[in-house]
């Protein structure tokens, strides 16, 4: 059987995925062309005039979503672990009722361009946009990175397209995207993209489902026996460990996305909350879809692709979409399905690198710098100078952070926007008796404390900064695993040969020839690394062996049996002083969410309760006329 | 200004106030099912994974988690609609009102 390396067209240059590709950008650039000559004034550039139907919308808040991370980081999820990768889709849907029910209209009604116009709607302007442009320049920034880096490593992957080129490709055109087109532009790419990720996703799973005969019951019966998890394939395991993590994790990301500076921007695109509901609803659709497909999609690969192949090809699994679109419809489907991959980014990309540009010229430069005061020329200049800052940044962060370990930086983003966005959004919408020096504190404090206990957890503390000790620590553990493993093996088999010279001397030749031939069978292996790995383990274990012979051969078979016994206490021992010297995170759970969420709810509260402000208390009541009813609202 | 006094009369009107806590109460609630709907499935996951992990029936290889999963993305969905009714058939045609009685 030919192996993953030569089967897979994957980390080539793809003809038809460039050809895809070219034709994704030039239209885009087409319609940025048009868009430029539309987009005038603020109103244009930061909201697309307001006309953006709630169906347009709908789709583009589902183009906003839908990361080339959801798409191939959780199909890779579940094809490479099952059940758990569905438990993530769950979490990352389950944000958007809530901003339907708590958020959406009164967005609408009460915001401009961005959501610190809703926080500081009744309150003292200059110190909440300060605070709110940092929550939504950090949100933005850390997860532009993440999304780089991971398009980076992606095209890499997909197009063999080195690493820096791809970046900044990625940053050229999704700066020219924003510069030049604003959200009318940004909304049209996340629009084509949406329908093409919908589209190629339906096609993938059609033709998935084809294979059984339409019937879940037949894939999930056949992804049962497919892997070496079998039936625990399709059993929660043990992504999720303790309730306490699973609990914060869920938090982050429910909250999270109703905290997201892009996805709250797009609500100021839409002529009316009318409009703005729908969209909510056609967008918590799609999005669903696209999760259930997803889902489809990861157990699909991991029976007909095979999760060897999948993991030989990138170990997190993150190809087993694209692999499972080249398996069932070859090279044509798998160059349409990279392109759209690498729209997806783009069109991520360009709605963050918007909300930053955003945050900082109409908060920072117009609100707090400016006072107010400011020309629309002015701001929209500003606008496109931040963009282009903003994109630069990425760039060079995306390039400096090549080949680090970003996962943290999702995880940071959703706790960050669910503690530093949305309490105090939420707070200046439902308590009237919330003030200033409550939500600057409470944006602060989220902030603060998400970010600092992101570091001291395990994903950070242990994984990232204490790297190379965890690493020494794996592996001592994986030594005394495999030595207790081929001593205990050896001591079974010629227990009965111990006292017996020329038997144990017999049985060490035979165990080198093994050795020789099992070296000549791997060296078949094409992964060099993997070669190399499984050539050393085979020779470990025989080294062992013939320990274990050698000392048999001086004691009987009673003795062996005594040895046996007590092999295991000792291994046990031994693993757990190793173990012990694993560096422990200074915070325990993975995702800090339960306590930047609960102090930044608490702080908002005790400041606001410290300092009243009758005035705020007041214009609650007027805010209201505006909040339902619409008076006043920015047209 | 004239529109202002009707404005905060419209603040003192009993439709107006009525129309605010059914709203408030409405978006409360249906956030509560959605809170419930998604950290029971989480608590399931924490706390009783073998609830997950039956089977559906004898001879089938699927677990009861993954229509269980798929059904709590399905119904906030659903949540989402039931929301958009409420709010198209009631809720718009009251505000319409409250508009009316400002005089447009």
């Amino acid at each position: 059987m030919p192996t993953a390396a030569t089967q897979t067209m994957i980390g080539q240059a793809n003809p038809t995925a460039i050809m895809f590709f070219l034709a994704f950008v030039v239209s885009t650039l087409a319609i940025t062309y048009w868009a430029a000559k539309r987009t005038k004034t603020t109103k244009d550039f930061y909201a697309a005039g307001r006309s953006v139907t709630g169906f347009q919308n709908g789709l583009a808040l589902a183009g906003d979503y839908m990361s080339a991370a959801s798409f191939l980081g959780i199909a890779g999820l579940v094809a490479t672990k099952g059940y758990d990768g569905l438990i993530y889709s769950v979490g990352w849907l389950v944000g958007w009722p809530i901003v339907m029910f708590l958020l959406s209209e009164p967005l609408r009604n009460l915001g401009k361009y961005t959501f610190a116009d809703v926080v500081s709607y009744r309150l003292n302007q200059r110190p909440i946009r300060a605070a709110a442009a940092a929550g939504s320049l950090v949100v933005v920034l850390t997860y532009l990175i993440a999304q780089m880096v991971g398009a980076g490593t992606l095209i890499k992957l997909m197009f063999g397209l080195p690493f820096e080129v791809a970046i900044v490709v990625t940053g050229a055109l999704m700066i020219s995207y924003v510069i030049f087109g604003g959200m009318i532009a940004t909304t049209w790419v996340q629009i084509i993209k949406a329908v093409l990720l919908l589209s190629g996703a339906t096609v993938l799973v059609f033709m998935t489902l084809n294979k059984f005969g339409f019937s879940y019951g037949e894939l999930f019966k056949q992804a049962s026996t497919a892997t070496p998890l079998g039936q625990k394939f399709l059993e929660p395991g043990g992504l999720v460990t303790s309730p306490m993590d699973a609990f914060s994790l869920g938090l982050a990301l429910m909250f999270g996305t109703a905290g997201l500076p892009h996805i709250l921007m797009r609500f100021f695109t839409v002529p009316d909350v009318k409009a703005a509901r729908k969209s909510v609803f056609y967008a918590t659709g799609f999005i669903g879809y696209f999760y259930i497909l997803t889902v489809t999609i990861g157990f699909g690969a991991a029976v007909i692709v095979g999760q060897k192949i999948i993991m030989g090809v990138d170990a997190g699994g993150n190809m087993a979409g694209p692999l499972l679109a080249e398996a069932l419809g070859g090279n044509l489907f798998l160059g349409f399905l990279s392109a759209v991959a690498f729209a997806t980014i783009l069109a991520v990309v360009s709605g963050l690198t918007l909300a930053g540009a955003s945050a900082f010229s109409h908060d920072l430069y117009v609100g707090v710098i400016r006072h107010g005061q400011a020309s629309e020329k002015d701001e929209v200049r500003v606008a496109k100078m931040a963009t282009v800052g903003l994109g630069v940044t990425a760039i060079a962060l995306g390039i400096l952070f090549k080949g680090q370990n970003v996962a943290f930086l999702v995880g940071l983003t959703f706790a960050i926007a669910a503690s530093a966005n949305f309490p105090a959004l939420l707070m200046s919408l439902m308590w009237k008796k919330f003030t200033t020096a409550g939500a600057v504190l409470s944006i602060y404090t989220g902030l603060a404390i998400a970010t600092i206990l992101l570091i001291l957890s395990p994903t950070v503390w242990v994984d990232i900064v204490h790297k190379s000790e965890k690493a020494a620590v794996d592996a001592k553990v994986k030594a005394l695993d495999a030595s207790f493993k081929s001593s205990t093996e050896a001591l079974g088999k010629y227990k009965v040969i111990a006292g017996n010279k020329a038997e144990i001397d017999k049985a060490i030749a035979d165990e080198q020839t093994g050795l020789e031939k099992k070296k000549v069978a791997l060296a078949e292996l094409k992964d060099e690394k993997d070669r190399a790995a499984q050539i050393k383990a085979a020779e470990g274990s025989t080294a062992k062996t013939v320990e274990v012979l050698q000392g048999l051969a001086i004691i009987d078979t009673a003795a062996a049996d005594k040895l046996l016994a007590d092999a295991k206490p000792k291994y046990e021992a031994e693993k757990k002083e190793a173990s012990s010297a694993m560096p422990k995170p200074i915070f325990p759970l993975k995702n800090p969410g339960i306590y930047s969420m609960a102090g930044a709810f608490l702080i908002g509260i005790l400041a606001s309760l410290m300092s009243p402000d009758r005035e705020a208390e007041k214009k609650f009541d007027a805010e209201k006329l505006r909040e339902y009813i619409g008076v006043g609202a920015e047209d | 200004m004239a529109t202002n006094k009707t404005a905060l009369q419209i603040l003192d009107d009993p439709d107006f106030k009525a129309l605010v806590s059914k709203k408030n109460t409405i978006s409360i609630i249906l956030t509560i099912v959605e809170l419930v709907l998604y950290f029971g499935f989480v608590g399931l996951i924490a706390y009783n994974k073998p609830f997950l992990a039956q089977k559906i029936s004898e001879d089938s290889a699927t677990t009861i988690g993954i229509p269980i999963a798929v059904m709590t993305i399905v119904l906030s969905w659903v949540l989402t609609a039931g929301y958009i009714f409420w709010a198209n058939t009631v809720y718009d045609k009251e505000v319409q009102k409250i508009k009316d009685k400002m005089g447009g």
